[in-house]
């Protein structure tokens, strides 16, 4: 068999690669397959794809019989904002967007806790920006609370004081919310 | 244009510093891997997304500085001649990815050739930056003020909990890449190498050649990188990282001296045995001038070449790659002209050193 590229040298490699989810068969010569990146000089080479589609076969073979009626159902799990289905991703092993995040998140931890050796959460770099929302939120959460607490015990005074801090914060949230969009 | 010329335009400046440890590690690398937070990933986004994307970064980066990263240049795939691309990938500034298969792919490269940042890659930007010898820390902490100055003007796709989303689940969290590039000629020669790998695996590590094809390593050119990214902070990723390739170091300059020791002679043997064949071959495949560079650089660092620089492999192993070749040529050469002219630019870039010492 001839190199699929430049058509002189025989094809010494061959190899299956899954392209948007269609299963491509190519043939090329040693140079060819490098200079057309077949052979992948980046990290992503060592075979990511076998790895990723042996853990949603695995994640399928577990499923009860109870979860098989629902199978159907599972493979019309949409990701709203691109549209990208769970199906699709578990044969592309790529996110579509940010939101497939949350849209798939059910059946995540399983797929990160194998990648990621047993972690399904972030402990690293916060952005700054997004970062001082995260931070926000947090604070505004605290102070929901604290103001609870407050109407309870009938501290009003300080109640209505908690309740500025609150407003304003929502309004700097919003405002940022704004400013992103 | 002369051969020196040539050299001098084509290898990034920073490949012909000298680093920590450089005679072992030829360069340090950090990728990190973020997204807009607005826009579908690249590899489903549709192209009107992805050129908002290529004119927002045009806009605000092409030609701005950062730190000793003068004058990034913005270059779109699509302008690039094929061989213009391979060069950049053979200068591992972009990706087979990014040259291949990007719809809307382009790339910001800083003058020193130290920083490129990739866009519309598998993911919206990917950033890189080299470090010749071991230096992960420097690399990583510039590498965040370069993330910092970016997301000044990009609002990042990043969850509280799963930290920067990337298209791959194996990015996601830090969506850090770092990585280490070694010259482990004595660990290969003494096997030592085939049993270490696996142990290197189990720590979360991984090895692999740079050059070659599956498990070869030509040029017993080895890169070591992380393989986790979510649940681990950045700091203790390259830390792990260090340690091992400290440790490997360590075990490279033992076998090192366990060779000299033992087989001085046949040693020295093997050095100039490989260095003749690239002083005077008329045809050499890259197999076979990996493995002579390999040992000339051994002969070097071991002191039985002494008029040779000490970037001869981190140079050549770039230069002898067909691209290269091919723009050195100034036209297109098949398999066996390449084979032709890669030991013809050998030959002259050794004579280039001998006229410099005479
Ligand atoms: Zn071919
Ligand atoms: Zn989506």
């Amino acid at each position: 068999m001839e190199c699929q590229e430049c058509k002189q040298n025989p094809a010494t490699l061959h190899f299956a690669k899954v392209i948007n989810g269609y299963k491509t068969e190519i043939h090329v010569c040693e140079q060819c397959a490098k200079e057309k990146g077949y052979v992948s000089q980046d990290e992503e080479a060592y075979s990511l794809h076998d790895l990723l589609s042996g853990l949603f076969n695995f994640d399928s073979v577990n499923l009860s019989p109870s979860q098989e009626n629902s199978s159907n159902q599972q493979t019309e799990e949409r990701c709203n904002k691109c549209g990208m289905t769970y199906k699709e991703f578990t044969k592309v092993g790529k996110f579509g967007c940010s939101s497939c995040y949350e849209a798939f998140s059910s059946h995540l931890n399983p797929i990160f806790r194998r990648v990621h050796s047993g972690n399904t959460a972030h402990s690293g770099k916060v952005p700054k920006r997004a970062g001082s929302d995260i931070y926000q939120r947090k604070q505004l959460k605290e102070l929901k609370l604290e103001l609870q607490q407050l109407i309870a015990e009938e501290e009003f005074e300080h109640a209505a004081k908690v309740r500025d801090q609150i407003k304003a914060l929502e309004q700097n949230l919003n405002h940022n919310g704004e400013g992103e969009k | 244009m002369g051969l020196e010329q040539f050299i001098n335009e084509a290898i990034s400046p920073w490949l012909k510093e000298e680093g920590p440890d450089s005679d072992i590690v030829m360069s340090s690398r950090i990728r990190l891997a973020r997204n807009f937070e607005q826009s579908p990933f690249p590899l489903i986004a549709k192209e009107e997304h992805l050129d908002g994307i290529l004119h927002f970064i045009e806009r605000e980066y092409n030609h701005q500085s950062l730190l000793q990263y003068k004058d990034l240049e913005f270059v779109r795939m699509e302008e690039l001649k094929q061989i213009a691309k391979q060069v950049l990938v053979e200068k591992h500034l972009i990706s087979p990815h990014l040259a291949e298969k990007s719809k809307r792919g382009a790339a910001l490269i800083s003058k020193n050739e130290q920083v490129s940042i990739m866009i519309n890659e598998e993911d919206h930007i990917r950033m890189q930056l080299y470090f010749p010898g071991l230096q992960l820390e420097k690399a990583l902490e510039e590498a965040f003020q370069l993330d910092d100055w970016l997301e000044e003007k990009i609002d990042y796709a990043f969850d509280e909990s799963r930290g920067y989303l990337t298209s791959c689940p194996t990015n996601v969290g830090t969506g850090l890449r770092a990585s280490v590039m070694m010259h482990l000629p004595a660990l290969a020669i003494t096997r030592k190498i085939n049993r270490m790998i696996p142990a290197i695996n189990q720590l979360g590590l991984v090895v692999r050649g740079i050059y070659g094809e599956g498990s070869e390593a030509l040029g017993n050119i080895f890169q070591i990188s992380n393989q986790i990214t979510l649940g681990r902070s950045e700091q203790d990723i390259i830390e792990d990282l260090k340690s091992v390739v400290e440790k490997l170091i360590e075990q490279e300059r033992q076998a090192r001296s366990w060779l000299m020791q033992q087989s001085e002679l046949e040693l020295e043997d093997r050095v100039f045995r490989s260095y003749g064949v690239l002083q005077h071959s008329r045809i050499i495949e890259s197999k076979e001038t990996a493995k002579c560079l390999s040992d000339v650089q051994l002969g070097i660092d071991l002191g039985f070449i002494k008029d040779i620089s000490q970037s001869i492999l981190n140079e050549l192993m770039v230069l002898t790659q067909p691209a290269f070749l091919q723009q050195y040529a100034k036209k297109a050469l098949n398999p066996h002209e390449r084979d032709v002219f890669r030991a013809s630019l050998i030959r002259e870039r050794f004579s280039i050193e001998k006229k410099e010492e005479s």
